[in-house]
Formats: C-alpha cells, structure tokens, sequence
C-alpha cells in the first residue's frame, strides 16, 4: 500500500511538472489557430494569422536576418568552442588556464544584460579607435558567437571526457602526424557532439533578444527583437502564429538529431565491441 | 598509470607547436570578447556623462599622463535608497526563483533518476525540449495565460469557479511564474545527473541496519547529493538576478529588478557611466555565487578523476 501510494506520488508530481512545462506551449499552439483578434478567447479555427504572417513584410525580413546570423554565429561557436574544450581538456596544466576556464564559463551564468553593456562599450571604443566595426549585423554576430562559443565548449567536452585518448595514441604510434589523427580519428568521433552543439548555438542565436538590442544597429532588426516590441505592447495573434511555425521545426530538429545520435551511438558501441571481441 | 603518464608526455612533445595554436586561438577570443569588455565597463563606469560623450579618464599634461577617477556614478547609486531597493528586491526574486525551483526540481530529479532506465533518456529530452524551444515565445505565452481575460480567468469564470478576474498579471506572481518557468530546467538538469549516479546500496545498507526511508533521504541521499544542489542552484540564482526580459514582459511597473534599471539607464537615459556602474555591482553581487559554482564544479570532477 504504501509503496504504491508512493509512486502515485511521485507519477503525479512528474506529471504535474510537465504540465506545467508545456502548458504555455500547446496553448500558444493552441490559439494560433483562433480567428479571433483577442489572442485568449476562442472563436473558431482558421489559419487567418499564418496568412497575415505571409504578408508580414518586417517578420519576413526579420527572419531571414536571425536565420543568417545564427547560421554563421553557430559555425564560429563551434569553430571555437571545438578549440576551447580541446584545450582545457587535452593540457591540464598550462599558465592561465584557470583565467581561460572562467571566462568560458563566464557568458553561461553572466546575465545578458552585462555581456551586451560590456561588448557593445569595448565595440564602441573599438570604433573609437580603429574606425571599426559598424553596429549591424557584424557585432549582433560578434555577440552570439561569444555566447555559443561557450555552450558548444560544454557540449564538446562533454564528449571528449568519454572518449578513450588511448584510440589517439594508437593513431599516433602507427605514425600519424598530430593534424592527421584530428582529421581521421578525433573529428569523426566529435562529430555527433559537433551537430548537437551546432543545433543549440544555432537556437541560442536564433532566440537571443538581449545582446542583439545591444549590439543592433540601424536597420537591423532580428526576429527576437521584433517578437519582443510587439509583445511588449500587449498580445498580437500573429506572435502565435511564429511560435508555431519556429516550435513545430525545431522540435522537428531536435528530435530528429537526438535520433540520429542515438543511432550513432549504438552503432559506435557495436564496432567497439566488436573490436574487443576480435582480440 | 606511469605508462599512461608517459605515452601523455611523448604525445605532448610532438603537439608543441599544436598545443600553442589550441590554447592560443580560445585564450585570444574569450581575452577579446569576454575578459577585456568587463575591464572597459569598470573603466567606464569610473567616468562621467559629458553632454553626449563620456569625459576622459587620461589626461595628457606635459607630457604625463593625469588619472582622473569620477566615483559620481556610484556616489549617487549608494545615495539614492532607489537602487538600494532595487538591488534588494532583485536578489529577493532571485532567491525566491532558486528555493521555489528547487522546492519543485528536486523530488522531480530524484523520480525521474528512479524511474525505469529505458524510459529515462525520453523523460530528460521531455524536459530539454521547452528549453530548445525560443524562451521569449514562451513567456509570451504566459501573458497570454496570465492576464485578466486571459485563458486561465476565462477558464475558471466559464466554470464558475471564480465571479471576478484573478489578478494574476503584472506583479510578483506573474513574475515568479515566468522566472521559475524558465530556470526550473537548469536546477533539473544537474541534480538528475548527480542523483542518477547516486549507489542504491547505501540505502539498502541504510535500510537494512533499520533506518526509515525518510531518514535515509535526509541523511544520505541529500548530502550525497550536495554538488548537484550547488550546481543548480548556482545556475538559477545567478542569471535570474539580472534577468530583464521576463520582468518588462510579465513583471509589470511595481516589480523591480536592477537588470531593467540597467537597460533603462543605457537605452532611455543614455547614462554610459550610470550603466556599467550598475553592472559593475551586479558582477560584484554574482562574485560569490559564481566562485561557489566553479568549485562544485572543480570537486566534482576531482571526484570522477
């Protein structure tokens, strides 16, 4: 009885959590499909404000600017972030490394707030003093990557901790030159960890709202920014209708890539075992 | 080991040149982008607003460089009982986020670390999911909820259940809604992946030598689990003190938080100086809170090592 009562318990509390996790979601989805003007109260279905997001000529042009700049800025979080998380983890003791393991950690706990003040001050003096870069896409870009850089450092160390450094040294003593084993041996491994860390920098761009304000310029307007001065402003059903469309593709992404993944990973583990079983 | 050791050493020596190139490259971008901005905000905060532009630190006179710091900004920060209050209330709503989403995260971790191992990887991405999805949407959403005529009112009114709107929006129950909404899964994260690794058989010794499951709970299980308490509450106490977006969203005008001090003083008073002043205090309020984290974090590792 009391066992049981006990899991009861600890279903509902679960349950209850993920209620609560996705309620917002599924009621955005929800009422992206009322035809109403009053975001809340349901009138009947329609896909009245995907229609009105077609022509939405600003969403438009807002989009395809957060799209390219969380392309490149997930590129070069990767870029670095491969670099970052091979150099705390391959050299345990070199002069700084402490300072570099703070500041990679930095922009993750950081709030916004001060990351954007504090790069947009430094971009300024830096124009200041060189005459460059201009506010636009460039420093919105600058700032993303910062941020990324330090995520895909996670996700990257996170993989290079379980891997056996044993296979580099094998590929080392057979006569590979140091670049040779990171091209054949250590970046195949890395892959899946590269694409999962190339998705969540890419997402993390893509729904920044804070450094962009800070780091924007004239003419720049990202689709985080636009979301968040019609919000601000109260409720607009076409808001909806972009949650739905950006929540409906990146799950689809999400859920495709931890597919693939896992997929990886049991094939990886098949030829270990294989591997050990033909010694 | 020694072995070990000295294949490491062999490899090292070939890597010389790589090995400056890998931790050179990082070493530069983070100096460039993170370490260098935070000493540009201290020194700007250390000057003044003259008319549009910010007055100069350095004067040359005579050849000799003339240091000239300006402590106005923080002068007036701890004169006026505004930012006082505001840093208060933002470490209150800080701290209130952490307990409430501990409160809620922790039997979450520990039952989804309990539950059937095959199921567990499809609760975690259950949880990773909202977190992929684009945070300002869904704290839009919880206006949508929140509000007067919102869902949840119509809801319950439909019903019956309530005769007035509940005043839910705009204060610090939409606030905390929003800012627990966000954070919970940064508190989840960590204590699942400390608890899941947690040995079963101190609590069957625990139990077999007659101590209740409660007790057994509270004297291994959540000691045991320290570092991933460390952790997460570190992860949600830190941003949420400086969170701006939630607040301006979901907040409403009573509610004070010193990150939207911080955008109004750049954005609406065009105060530099003001600005990075306020920063620089809020970096020194999360000094602490972050030196806890690193070191649960170091202890952790040393504990896998």
């Amino acid at each position: 009885m009391n066992e049981s009562m006990n899991k009861i318990f600890a279903k509902s509390w679960m349950l209850l959590v993920y209620i609560f996790l996705y309620m917002p979601i599924v009621t955005l989805v929800v009422f992206s499909f009322n035809d109403s003007k009053l975001v809340t109260v349901w009138s009947h279905a329609s896909f009245r404000w995907y229609g009105a997001l077609m022509e939405d000529s600003r969403i438009i042009s807002a989009v395809g600017l957060s799209l390219k700049i969380a392309f490149l800025s997930a590129l070069i979080s990767v870029f670095f972030g491969t670099f970052t998380a091979f150099a705390l983890n391959r050299y345990k003791r070199f002069k700084g490394r402490t300072f570099l393991s703070s500041m990679a950690s930095m922009p993750l706990v950081m709030p916004d707030v001060i990351v954007g003040l504090s790069l947009l001050l430094m971009l300024i003096s830096a124009q200041h003093l060189m005459g460059f870069p201009e506010k636009g896409l460039f420093t919105i870009l600058l700032g993303h990557a910062l941020l990324g850089t330090a995520y895909a450092a996670v996700v990257v160390t996170s993989r290079l901790r379980e891997m056996d450094a044993k296979l580099d040294e094998a590929a080392m003593d057979l006569g590979c030159k140091p670049f040779q084993v990171f091209i054949l041996v250590t970046l195949p491994l890395l892959l899946p960890s590269l694409l999962s860390a190339f998705l969540l920098t890419f997402t993390l761009s893509f729904d920044d709202v804070v450094l962009s304000s800070f780091l924007s310029g004239p003419g720049y307007t990202t689709m985080p920014m636009e979301i968040f001065s019609r919000a601000r402003l109260g409720l607009n059903p076409t808001i909806n209708a972009i949650a739905t469309v950006t929540i409906v593709v990146v799950s689809a992404a999400v859920i495709a890539s931890s597919f693939y993944s896992s997929h990886q990973e049991r094939k990886r583990k098949r030829e270990e075992a294989q591997a050990y079983s033909n010694n | 080991m020694a072995k070990k050791l000295s294949s490491f050493a062999g490899v090292k020596s070939n890597l010389l040149n790589g090995r400056s190139v890998v931790i050179g490259v990082p070493y530069l971008w983070f100096l460039l982008l993170a370490a260098i901005p935070l000493l540009i905000i201290l020194k700007i905060s250390l000057s003044e607003m003259e008319s549009t532009t910010i007055s100069n630190m350095i004067d040359w006179r005579d050849g000799w460089p003339k240091l000239t710091l300006n402590f106005v900004s923080y002068q007036f920060i701890l004169t006026d009982s505004l930012y006082y209050k505001t840093y208060l209330s933002s470490i209150q709503y800080a701290l209130i986020t952490t307990v409430l989403c501990l409160v809620i995260g922790y039997p979450f971790a520990y039952f989804m670390a309990r539950s059937p191992k095959h199921i567990q990887p499809t609760l975690l991405m259950l949880i990773m999911l909202p977190f992929w999805t684009s945070f300002l949407l869904r704290i839009y959403a919880w206006k949508t909820l929140l509000v007067s005529n919102g869902v949840i009112n119509n809801t319950l009114m439909s019903l019956g259940l309530i005769d007035a709107p509940l005043p839910m929006m705009n204060n610090s129950f939409s606030l905390l809604v929003g800012m627990v909404y966000s954070y919970l899964p940064f508190m989840i994260l960590p204590l699942y992946a400390n608890l899941s690794k947690l040995d079963i058989r101190y609590l069957e010794a625990a139990a077999d030598l007659g101590t209740s499951p409660f007790k057994a709970f509270w004297l291994i299980t959540v000691p045991l689990s320290k570092a991933g308490i460390i952790a997460g509450s570190m992860l949600v106490f830190i941003p949420a003190i400086g969170e701006y977006v939630i607040p301006e969203l979901l907040g409403g005008s009573s509610t004070l938080m010193i990150g939207r001090v911080l955008w109004d003083e750049f954005f609406n008073n065009n105060d530099w100086p003001m600005a990075s002043a306020v920063a620089v205090i809020m970096i020194l309020l999360i000094l602490l809170p972050m030196a806890l984290y690193n070191k649960s974090q170091a202890d952790q590792l040393e504990a896998k090592a």
